[in-house]
């Protein structure tokens, strides 16, 4: 066991070829906190809305006529904050589908607005899954049912909140499509949810 | 050096109706000088109440009691029938548009809304809590009736 111990300690105290393996070590760390600083970085500049716009231009002209972006709070929601989940690994997976989007954008699948107006039903359908999936977390991430004031809200949202939404009949995307986008052709999508 | 003197007589003619406008006392809705920029009013604030208001005569399109802010109303979608079309109006409880929205103009009842109703707001408005500039001299009918 000394033997053993010891002979560990010279491989890392002893010279190795040009360096001791402690510094190997170390500088190993070192540089894996640089990449991995560097990686979250690149993350997070993918997570900004200069970033999104660099390719989705007309959806934040849109995004500036709704609630989410300017509204009596001054609480803003960036493209992130409703369409990158906040949870590490689901950030990682939605990247990974997400490098589908660099190779549908280099194929041109949404390059022009008529392109993308035939497409964006499409589009939107699979955000209404994602979202309907996880029961609208990006919207509860901000919004939390738990702490709505049902005194402070309008009646219509109440009738709603109170009945469907308490029940988890229903989650937010079921009622609330189009709260940040121009809605695409809708006949035959069940808008409110309430069919 | 003319048409120096012909800009100068111009602005002095411009400067003198300019005054002899704001010293006349019109009145005007506008409450003060033509010169003078006013103070643009507060903004009005739209009912929210859900409270229906009463009409003023039997065909009058009812007022919205509610926020419309940010539905969408165009050829892609109708925010409005989302909770107002037949289909929905058990479960949002809102009331359903009536038939006359079904009719064509021969009076023919179709499935879906006409397209002459189709656009909402071009009867329907909103309400805000804005004071009416002039009081409002708008008679009943039943009042009518009834002479007074
Ligand atoms: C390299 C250009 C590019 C960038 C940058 C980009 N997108 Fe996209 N995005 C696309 C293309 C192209 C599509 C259409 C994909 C298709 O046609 O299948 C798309 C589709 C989408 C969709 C539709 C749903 C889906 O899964 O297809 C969403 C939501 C979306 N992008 C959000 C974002 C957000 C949020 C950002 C910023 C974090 C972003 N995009 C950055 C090119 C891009
Ligand atoms: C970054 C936080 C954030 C996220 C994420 C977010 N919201 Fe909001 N939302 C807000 C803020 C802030 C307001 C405005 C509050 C106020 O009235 O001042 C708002 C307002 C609203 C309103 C009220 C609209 C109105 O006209 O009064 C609705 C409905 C709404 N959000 C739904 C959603 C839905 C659905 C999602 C998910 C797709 C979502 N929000 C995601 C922050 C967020
Ligand atoms: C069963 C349908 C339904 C569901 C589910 C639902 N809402 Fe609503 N919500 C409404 C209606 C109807 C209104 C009032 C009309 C409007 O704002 O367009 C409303 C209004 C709101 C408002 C504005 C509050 C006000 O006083 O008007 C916010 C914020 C909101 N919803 C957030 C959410 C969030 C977040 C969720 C999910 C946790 C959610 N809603 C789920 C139907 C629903
Ligand atoms: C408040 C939440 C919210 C914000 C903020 C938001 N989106 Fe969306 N986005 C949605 C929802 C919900 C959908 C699904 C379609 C719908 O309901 O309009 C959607 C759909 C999309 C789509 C699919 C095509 C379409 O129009 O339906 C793209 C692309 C997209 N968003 C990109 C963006 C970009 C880029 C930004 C930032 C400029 C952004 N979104 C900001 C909630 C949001």
């Amino acid at each position: 066991m000394k033997a053993l111990l010891l002979k560990y300690w010279r491989v890392i105290s002893g010279p190795s070829k040009h360096y001791s393996l402690g510094f190997l070590t170390m500088g190993g760390f070192v540089m894996g906190v640089i990449f991995w600083g560097g990686f979250n970085t690149a993350m997070e500049f993918t997570n900004t809305e200069v970033f999104c716009t660099s390719c989705h231009e007309n959806l934040y002209a849109e995004l500036q006529d709704t609630v989410h972006f300017t509204n009596r709070s001054g609480v803003r929601a960036i493209c992130s904050s409703c369409h990158v989940p906040h949870d590490w690994t689901d950030k990682i997976a939605r990247k990974m589908q997400a490098s589908k989007e660099v190779f549908a954008w280099m194929t041109g699948s949404i390059s022009t607005p008529e392109k993308f107006e035939a497409r964006r039903l499409t589009l939107a359908e699979r955000e209404w899954h994602r979202l309907k999936a996880n029961d609208s977390l990006e919207c509860r991430n901000c919004h939390q049912f738990d702490y709505m004031d049902f005194t402070a809200q309008s009646q219509r949202a109440v009738n709603m909140h109170s009945t469907a939404l308490a029940g988890g009949d229903k989650t937010c995307i079921d009622c609330h499509k189009g709260i940040a986008h121009r809605l695409p052709d809708m006949s035959g999508v069940d808008m409110a949810g309430l069919d | 050096m003319n048409a120096f003197k012909t800009l100068a007589l111009v602005a002095a003619a411009a400067f003198a109706g300019a005054t002899a406008i704001a010293s006349d006392n019109f009145a005007t809705l506008r409450d003060g000088a033509i010169a003078q920029e006013k103070d643009a009013p507060r903004f009005a604030k739209v009912e929210n109440n859900d409270i229906k208001r009463k009409r003023a005569y039997p065909m009058q399109p009812p007022t919205i009691p509610h926020k419309i802010d940010g539905y969408q109303v165009d050829l892609n979608v109708n925010r409005c029938m989302a909770c107002h079309s037949r289909r929905v109006t058990e479960a949002t409880q809102a009331p359903m548009v009536s038939v006359t929205h079904y009719m064509d103009r021969d009076g023919n009842f179709l499935a879906d809304v006409s397209p002459r109703r189709y656009f909402c707001q071009q009867c329907h408005v909103t309400q805000t809590d804005a004071r009416p500039v002039l009081a409002n001299e708008f008679v009943d009918i039943d009042e009518l009736l009834q002479g007074r």
